[in-house]
């Protein structure tokens, strides 16, 4: 098999990864690469917090590195690593998906049309939207 | 597919978003979207984040999403339902009573959009919040770790590593037994024809009484 180099999947982002092992992410682009911050009250995304767990700290945060996988396993977050390419992916909890869906907004997320032109389903507030799904399958 | 509904009803504030479950990218979709002629956006999304965001097992399935943003019809199929399952498995032919069924739940469904598109919130196909949530399985910690599966088997596929990514296939496919979309994708790209061939058609035939398909439920008003 190939070697390719590590990468990280979250948020439907891929980010390559330096080392083969945990994604230690430097600090300064956690929020970047991941869409969390770390602040003096614990990782956060925007107003809302996870406070380190306390005296589990090197677990998480290490020479202005952080390890996002620590965070997600701790948050109940699908979290899959594939030794021989060293891929991590970061998935959804069913909790968020389940607390998203009970709201009735309709989750938003962004892809590309068949030109490569990014669309997100926020862009086409104030119409009726028919979200359907197809395959060419 | 929707091109003609939206030349109706596009004036009045409608418009259609497809999203392609197509893990083989737009060179897959391509030819569909262009005989289609379709003007409203087409979106293609090889890791089926659509599907694991809104729990939509199949296509073609649709949520109706208000101006507002808010989902007031939750995922459901859209105008299909399982007359198919009488099609000849080798000719595509089908029994004139049910290509009668088939046509007359499509237009049934496509009135239903037309209505809520004319009447807005006061359409009796909008649903109550109470009634969107009833009809919403909502997620699971078995389907979510099936929808990471999934997607690092997308990663690794798309990667040339075809090998490595049938395990992650597999365990989603086993992790959500519902999800058509999962096992017939990860079937297609073991090979382009198998997600409409013999595994296809022998595993609708083993789902016996239960449906393909959920039916629509219709408004008891109208």
């Amino acid at each position: 098999m190939p070697h390719v180099a590590g990468a990280l999947l979250i948020n439907g982002l891929i980010s390559p990864l330096e080392s083969d092992g945990a994604p230690w992410l430097p600090v300064d682009s956690l929020e970047r690469l991941a869409g969390w911050e770390l602040k003096p009250e614990g990782a956060c995304q925007g107003e809302h917090c996870v406070p380190i767990p306390p005296g589990r700290e090197a677990e998480f945060v290490r020479d202005g590195r952080f390890n996002i996988a620590a965070l997600a396993r701790y948050l109940g977050q699908p979290v899959l690593h594939d030794e021989p390419t060293g891929t991590w992916l970061i998935g959804e909890s069913a909790e968020v998906r389940a607390s998203n869906l009970r709201s009735l907004q309709a989750p938003d997320f962004t892809l590309p049309d068949y030109k490569g032109v990014s669309h997100s389903l926020s862009d086409y507030r104030g119409r009726k939207v028919f979200l359907v799904s197809w395959a060419s399958w | 597919m929707w091109q003609a509904l939206y030349a109706e009803l596009g004036p009045k504030g409608f418009l259609p978003i497809a999203v392609a479950f197509d893990s083989r990218g737009v060179e897959a979709s391509l030819p569909w979207i262009e005989a289609a002629k379709a003007e409203y956006p087409c979106l293609i999304d090889r890791q089926h984040l659509v599907a694991d965001l809104y729990d939509m097992p199949n296509v073609p399935i649709a949520a109706w999403i208000d101006e507002d943003g808010r989902i007031v019809r939750p995922p459901e199929p859209a105008g299909s339902n399982d007359a198919f399952r009488t099609m000849d498995h080798t000719t595509g032919a089908m029994p004139k009573e049910s290509l009668d069924e088939l046509r007359n739940t499509r237009r049934t469904y496509l009135d239903g959009l037309r209505d809520w598109v004319s009447r807005g919130a006061e359409s009796p196909w909008v649903l109550s919040p109470a009634d969107v949530l009833a009809r919403m399985q909502g997620p699971t910690d078995e389907r979510a770790l099936a929808a990471a599966n999934f997607r690092m088997g997308e990663h690794l596929y798309e990667l040339g590593l075809e090998d490595a990514a049938k395990p992650y296939l597999a365990d989603a496919r086993r992790l959500n037994p519902d999800s058509w979309a999962i096992r017939r994708q990860s079937w297609n790209l073991e090979h382009p024809l198998k997600a409409g061939g013999p595994e296809f058609w022998a595993a609708v035939d083993a789902l016996r009484e239960k449906k393909y398909y959920a039916p629509i439920v219709m408004p008891e008003r109208s």
